[in-house]
């Protein structure tokens, strides 16, 4: 229930959630050779949408995006713990990572080190728990 | 397999990830938990027989050579400990499927169960020290949740002691890291050891006497020892009865084992640290004592106990030499397996009479016999009778102490056992001999099903004190690296 008008607010949050959101991107995919990484990225990202919460209310923001973000901490944890453990597979001691070249569909040659999927594990983690703080919070009466 | 040590971390770590999302299937989540219980179990045993054949087994995670990177290392010592925490746990488990409610249970209670086991078998199994720091936290974060949990107003209350108290230990124990760090400049703990061994070869300079001092505080606040101890028996009061177990039976000798750890790896030149060592254990003794006999409550006559029991492990650890050490380890095992039975009892008391004063309850023994004389036992074990487990490792602490001419603790340690017999049979002869009464919780009470988990723990600690002869050769190789840290460090460092 909004009373009054915010509609200066509500453009202005339209125009740059994109840019928060490329930027707590490109944060996340440069932490290897740059300052940066997954735990600053999805601080950032979890920003991006605390700021749509602000903008609007917390049903408007689960309808926009229906992520339950407990199961979103656990997907993430199971990505930190699947990367760090397919190691076992190659019976290398447990965290070795692996590097390659990937031959993907739509962006072809690219080199990808599997502590890239660690860093996506930890970015779900930090997305999810930051959520769950700010919303539990925010819906108890 | 070279992964092998680390199996008893990661098992419970994915278990607990995947009881998330099973938070709402009860029967889902406990079939998984007792799988993977059953799973450690297994790996920490084939890992004690594997350091048995082949000696100290160390890991290099992510294949970054010993000082550069992580390292796990089982010696028999941790081992041991992830053995009998793996044990205990299995135990813990049966016992919450009857006891924690659903209510508890739909709320990620497995899950977090799941992740106190990670970080108290990774605090056992690290090298390194500021991993300790780190398992440290995730076995203290998933105390906070299963000490909160369910909400009443004693848990909120006494959780925030819990909370304000491993908070300000946690920030000296960052301290104490960087302090050592910044002398020794190496977080590896064969590699700090073999450093300080090096510049200790004309005495002990002072910084790390005082270093080991502030590790003693921290581990000490951890493990209550003597004045740290102030926090223990009101955040031990608070939770139900496994949460209690685990929190009584694990965390509290994670502290002892640090403290052991540090002092026998690190310290071990430092004979003025040590002496400080002797003086906290015999007043934890003392004081554990006091409060053991004063209480007639029976939550907290337990509670008590575990100060007394960490006061003579440290007495042990403390004296160093070859009979105190093994002494020490021995009943270190005892006591965690001795103290989770008897807090299981003690939750089975409580749910029959639905009161721990030790006033309103008398003539158990009438209707519950098995309970009754599962609690007799355990309570002759945790005194130290001799066929049973507490007698061997108090036997050869005492022996130690007398061989190390500490004639004060050794014979305060045997007198203790006098005063630990006189608290535990005091709930004994009030609780279970008398007048037969009626409770409360008597229908509701699943009496039998609930009696297996301690009764397997007594049976368990049984055997460990009637078979010592087949047990001792484990024990004193755990001894054994403990008195030598030239065995620990070569197996690491593998120079």
């Amino acid at each position: 229930m909004r009373k009054t008008n915010n509609i200066i607010l509500e453009t202005a949050v339209k125009v740059l959630l994109f840019f928060i959101a490329l930027y707590s991107v490109y944060i996340f995919t440069a932490g290897h050779y740059y300052p940066g990484g997954g735990f600053i990225g999805g601080l950032m990202t979890a920003g991006a949408i605390v700021l749509l919460l602000i903008t609007y209310d917390i049903k408007t923001v689960t309808k926009i995006l229906p992520v339950n973000y407990r199961i979103l901490t656990a997907i993430g944890l199971l990505f930190a713990i699947g990367t760090s453990a397919g190691s076992l597979i190659y019976d290398l001691p447990f965290l070795t990572h692996a590097f390659g070249d990937v031959h993907l569909p739509l962006l072809g040659e690219l080199s990808i080190h599997t502590a890239t999927l660690f860093d996506l594990g930890v970015y779900f983690v930090v997305v999810g728990v930051t959520m769950t703080i700010i919303q539990t919070i925010g819906e108890d009466e | 397999m070279t992964n092998l040590i680390i199996l008893p971390i990661l098992i419970p770590l994915f278990t607990g990830v995947v009881l998330i999302f099973l938070n709402k299937r009860i029967t889902g989540q406990r079939v998984v938990a007792i799988f993977s219980s059953i799973g450690t179990m297994i790996a920490a045993g084939v890992i004690v027989q594997k350091v048995r054949t082949d000696g100290i087994q160390s890991l290099n995670v992510s294949s970054w050579d010993a000082p550069f990177g992580i390292t796990l290392v089982s010696d028999m010592f941790s081992a041991l400990l992830v053995l009998i925490t793996s044990i205990i746990a299995f135990a813990c488990l049966i016992y919450s499927f009857k006891s924690i409610g659903q209510e508890r249970e739909k709320y990620y209670y497995y899950a977090v169960f799941n992740f106190l086991l990670v970080g108290v078998n990774g605090a056992f199994t690290t090298g390194d020290i500021f991993n300790l720091f780190v398992f440290f936290e995730v076995m203290l974060m998933s105390s906070y949740v299963l000490l909160v949990l369910g909400g009443t107003k004693i848990q909120l209350r006494e959780s925030i002691k819990y909370l304000l108290v491993n908070v300000i230990s946690s920030a000296l124990f960052v301290v104490a890291v960087a302090y050592l760090y910044s002398v020794v400049g190496t977080l590896n703990m064969a590699h700090i050891s073999s450093r300080i061994n090096e510049i200790s070869v004309n005495g002990m300079p002072g910084i790390l006497t005082v270093i080991a001092v502030l590790f003693l505080i921290v581990f000490g606040l951890k493990g209550a020892i003597f004045p740290l101890y102030f926090w223990m028996p009101g955040s031990y009061y608070a939770p139900p009865a496994p949460v209690l177990t685990l929190f009584g039976a694990l965390l509290t000798k994670v502290g002892v084992y640090s403290i052991t750890r540090t002092y026998t790896l690190f310290f071990y030149h430092d004979m003025d640290a040590f002496g400080i060592l002797t003086i906290l254990a015999i007043l934890s003794i003392v004081f554990g004592v006091i409060g053991a006999i004063a209480y007639w409550d029976i939550k907290n006559i337990i509670i008590y106990n575990i100060i007394i029991a960490v006061g003579v492990i440290l007495y042990g650890v403390s004296v160093l030499n070859t009979a105190s050490l093994t002494g020490a380890v021995y009943y270190l095992i005892h006591d965690m397996l001795i103290k989770a039975a008897l807090f299981l009892l003690v939750g089975i008391v409580i749910t029959i009479t639905g009161t721990s004063n030790l006033r309103n309850i008398s003539g158990l023994i009438t209707r519950y016999p098995g309970l009754g004389w599962t609690f007799f036992i355990a309570a002759l074990a945790l005194a130290g009778i001799p066929p049973l487990s507490g007698f061997v490792g108090k036997l050869l602490i005492v022996q130690g102490g007398f061989e190390g001419e500490s004639f004060i603790g050794g014979f305060i340690t045997l007198m203790s056992s006098l005063l630990v017999l006189f608290s535990v049979m005091k709930i004994f002869i009030n609780g279970f001999w008398g007048k037969d009464r009626t409770y409360g919780g008597e229908e509701k009470a699943p009496v039998k099903q609930l009696l297996i988990a301690p009764a397997i723990l007594v049976a368990i600690s049984a055997l460990y004190g009637i078979g010592s002869e087949f047990i001792l050769p484990y024990i004193s190789q755990a001894a054994d690296t403990l008195l030598n840290p030239k065995l620990y460090i070569d197996a690491v460092l593998k120079e």
